[in-house]
């Protein structure tokens, strides 16, 4: 582990993502050309006020589902956590529909109600989890998942029941939302999250080191001069705000902090001070394309992107579980 | 008579209240001298063990490091100085040995510094040093548990430490390295002075290699003393509570066994 292996790492990521970008920006059934966004006022309104936004929004949610991704991985010593099989994403759903459906519009120190409402939530999922699977000093894994699974049917029927008790137009607007879409007009809301995103983001990676000490093993690390509690509540608050916002946004995106950290293992290695900061580019990389590709795949309309990640991300968990009972079993 | 490096004072603990895993034990044992704990299963050596690094905090009494009472040092501070191996390690992720080992390394380093070549040179002779040398870049999942024992084993000499602190280290551990592992810890201490504590229940390990043999039964050391005084048939029987346990004497060695 030397500096250059993390610089070569986060040269080729930025390199990635740079080509996703330009994939997502100029990909489109409307053709923007270098010239037309000169002529063109329509042109440019798609470029700077759809396509833009949409790379931004795609960028931020799937840096954030990333790096929380291998933070909750790390933290539980588990490969088959993230955001959506913990339940977090679910909390933070159920927290923004009851934002939307009592018309909580409001914002408080420019911070939209929904955002907070969407990290209650999201805190509230994680809080429940892991109480239900820690028992004595141990975390247990598969009550761990299972219990994320359960919070994840609790909060998706309380979303339901929100949806059919709302009037029309909120429900419509829950439902548009919760199957998970990055549709975004303006870059308004973009900033909006990026100013709670980004100090988060780097305030996580901050504990890279921390989180490889406690990923190889908990007593171990607090033996080494970690402290485990402090980290394990940051990465609890730090992981509840940026799920709570992505979410509060895009809706539930499943599986891509599972889909990209393990990507990233497979080609980097497993030391989180590598995985960690490259699973932010890659993350961003990989919701950008596969957004574009849900917007451009089918001619006649536009894909929802979290049914996308969840058709390619379903198969890599259970192949990751089959590969952990195999290694149990031996 | 050397100063104490590790030392217990009345010290008691429990897991939950009312029921003392720990009770009201002390003993000392001296800087640059090599010890072992035994006793029953759930006699409290592993608790007992994680009291002394600093890992827990006592409900009553006090665990002093080199004459500090040591969860008041700081954490990183300690992890220079004491290093603790735990019976077992969970592999969760395919990190490779060398990883692991190098892990022992962060107390000397700063939070956004990346292991230097030094820190490798360190890793990888911590690794010679345990016969493991081989390990390095292979994945930990796919070690046989007595190979993991041994890159543990290897992390916590990365360290460099005053004072080692050891689970039942020999337990997965094959004939060969059992020895290897007892010739090493006694070689560390008369080339540079560590004092190390082992729990064990191999107690054909102990002696003559072993300076101090302290002996517990529910939750107090009980004997304490040189591997000749504690690991005599009489004592055994009582310890371990088995009227059928033996020594017999061969050459330097005390053979242990029960009927």
């Amino acid at each position: 582990m030397t500096v250059s292996r993390v610089l070569r790492a986060l040269l080729i990521s930025a390199a990635i993502l740079a080509a996703a970008i330009a994939f997502g920006l100029w990909a489109g059934y409307e053709r923007v050309t270098l010239a037309s966004l000169h002529s063109d006022p329509m042109a440019r309104a798609l470029f700077f006020r759809v396509r833009m936004p949409r790379v931004a929004l795609a960028a931020l949610t799937g840096a954030a589902l990333s790096i929380v991704g291998a933070a909750l991985q790390a933290l539980f010593r588990n490969p088959l956590a993230e955001p959506f099989t913990l339940g977090v994403s679910g909390g933070g759903a159920l927290g923004a529909s009851v934002a939307i459906a009592f018309g909580w519009g409001a914002r408080a120190w420019g911070v939209p109600m929904v955002f907070v409402a969407s990290f209650g939530g999201a805190m509230l999922a994680v809080y429940v989890v892991y109480r239900i699977a820690r028992t004595g000093v141990v975390v247990l894994p598969g009550a761990l998942l299972l219990s994320g699974v359960i919070v994840n049917l609790i909060a998706a029927s309380g979303v339901l029941i929100l949806e059919y008790l709302t009037d029309p137009t909120r429900s419509l607007q829950i439902l548009r939302w919760t199957v998970g879409s990055l549709d975004i007009v303006g870059f308004d809301m973009i900033w909006r999250m990026a100013v709670v995103l980004l100090p988060a983001t780097v305030v996580l990676l901050a504990f890279a080191r921390d989180l490889q000490l406690v990923a190889v093993d908990e007593d171990t690390a607090a033996s080494l001069g970690v402290n485990v509690r402090r980290t394990e509540g940051a990465v609890y608050f730090l992981s509840s705000l940026l799920v709570g916002v992505t979410v509060a946004v895009g809706g539930t995106i499943g599986f891509v902090g599972l889909i990209v950290p393990h990507a990233v293992r497979l080609v980097f290695g497993q030391d989180l001070r590598i995985l960690m900061p490259t699973s932010v580019l890659l993350g961003a990389a990989f919701l950008i394309s596969a957004d574009t590709l849900a917007r451009v795949a089918v001619s006649s309309t536009e894909l929802p992107v979290g049914a996308v990640t969840a058709l390619l991300g379903g198969p890599i968990f259970l192949w990751l579980l089959t590969r952990r009972q195999r290694n149990a079993a031996m | 008579m050397t100063a104490p490096m590790l030392e217990a004072r009345d010290l008691w603990f429990a897991w939950q209240p009312g029921h003392d895993v720990i009770r009201g034990t002390s003993f000392t044992l001296e800087r640059g001298r090599l010890g072992a704990l035994i006793g029953a299963n759930g006699s409290g050596k592993s608790t007992l063990l994680r009291l002394l690094t600093g890992l827990l905090t006592p409900t009553r009494g006090e665990s002093l490091f080199d004459g500090t009472v040591v969860h008041r040092i700081p954490a990183r501070d300690r992890a220079r100085r004491i290093a603790w191996v735990p019976q077992s390690t969970a592999a969760a992720f395919p990190f490779t040995a060398l990883e692991v080992v190098l892990t022992g390394r962060s107390p000397w380093s700063p939070r956004f510094h990346f292991e230097d070549e030094a820190d490798r040179a360190i890793a990888q002779q911590a690794l010679d040093t345990v016969d493991a040398g081989h390990l390095a870049n292979r994945p930990i999942t796919e070690l046989s548990g007595g190979e993991r024992q041994m890159v543990t084993l290897a992390r916590a000499l990365a360290q460099k430490p005053d004072c080692l602190l050891l689970d039942e280290p020999a337990a997965a551990l094959d004939l060969k390295h059992r020895s290897a592992l007892v010739r090493t810890l006694a070689s560390l201490r008369d080339r540079f002075g560590l004092t190390a504590l082992v729990v064990t229940h191999d107690l054909q390990l102990i002696d003559p290699a072993f300076d101090r043999v302290f002996a517990m039964t529910a939750g107090r050391v009980v004997a304490n003393g040189s591997p000749m005084e504690v690991l005599t048939s009489a004592s055994l029987a009582a310890i371990f509570d088995d009227p059928h346990v033996r020594t017999a004497r061969i050459g330097e060695r005390t053979v242990v066994w029960s009927e």
